[in-house]
């Protein structure tokens, strides 16, 4: 297996949707090839630290605004369309 | 290697009465789904729009459209995914809006000149993301996906932030399975690249 053969099936590899027999080809060029074994674990390291990274989280006041400015519009359509 | 979780519990409790009551008019219940689900659209919005404003937007708005179009919601797919979808498209609609000079498509296949071949292979240190203090690895990483294209943040941070399935993003994104896998794995790389300069191995004490 080529190193580009590889990187087309990390996704895959990385999700865990792959057959049994592609994933022993790939770990078997995983054991010798050195260079697709950091990128293969580094990449994953990003995808764990973004899914960890708290990035983005909605603070406590702001969510009870939206909320209730989201009530208040729903509110207001259902009052102008009586037949829901 | 353990295969990424949702974020979003399965099988979602309670969720088709509580839509089925939305439907017939129970704010309550909406509101319900509101509370279930408005931390994943917030951040869902700003990953794409990258601006704290039109998140909050995005948020109200999406979910307003929720509501008004309930009656449409066939049941077929999870409420989740139907709501993620009409966020996306909110967002990319005020992404266009404040970026008119750049094409900002979710179908375009965007070729860039640092496709998918990784361009330095440096090893990481042990626990990269410990070298920075919180805030600072937040800005780190916030700085690095607004380089993506959005069609590749969007795939991103839908699978890999939120957890959706590979089929749920191509579901919420109208895009084929193939699409969704290329897309998703440049922006793999792509982000890998971005962040070596910030999380190799370096001689002495591990800080860069």
């Amino acid at each position: 297996m080529k190193c580009s053969e590889f990187l087309k099936e990390l996704t895959d590899y990385l999700d865990g949707e792959i057959d049994e027999r592609t994933k022993a080809e790939l770990e078997e060029h995983l054991q010798w090839c050195h260079n697709c074994y950091v990128v293969c674990n580094t990449t994953q390291r990003t995808i764990e630290i973004y899914r960890d990274s708290k990035l983005y989280e909605l603070p406590d006041d702001l969510r009870t605004r939206l909320r209730s400015a989201i009530i208040t519009k729903c509110q207001g359509h259902k009052n102008a369309t009586p037949e829901r | 290697m353990e295969a990424i979780e949702s974020k979003v519990d399965e099988p979602v409790n309670g969720e088709t009465v509580l839509v089925d009551a939305a439907r017939k008019g129970d704010i309550g219940a909406f509101e319900e789904l509101v509370r279930r689900y408005d931390r994943n659209v917030f951040r869902i919005a700003q990953h794409i729009t990258q601006n704290r404003e039109d998140a909050e937007d995005v948020v109200q708005d999406a979910f307003l459209k929720a509501y008004q179009n309930l009656g449409q919601f066939q049941g077929q797919s999870k409420f989740y995914t139907w709501l993620v979808r009409i966020a996306v498209n909110e967002a990319l609609m005020r992404l266009r809006r404040r970026r008119p000079e750049r094409m900002v498509s979710i179908d375009e296949d965007v070729k860039t000149e640092e496709d998918s071949m990784p361009r330095e292979i440096a090893d990481w240190s042990p626990n990269p993301e410990q070298l920075y203090k919180q805030a600072e690895l937040r800005d780190i990483l916030s700085k690095t996906i607004q380089g993506l294209p959005a069609s590749f943040r969007t795939v991103f941070v839908l699978r890999d932030v939120e957890g959706l399935s590979t089929e749920e993003t191509a579901a919420a994104l109208d895009l084929s399975v193939p699409a969704v896998k290329s897309r998703l794995l440049r922006a793999r790389l792509q982000l890998r690249d971005r962040l070596n300069k910030y999380f190799k191995r370096r001689d002495g004490d591990g800080r860069p």
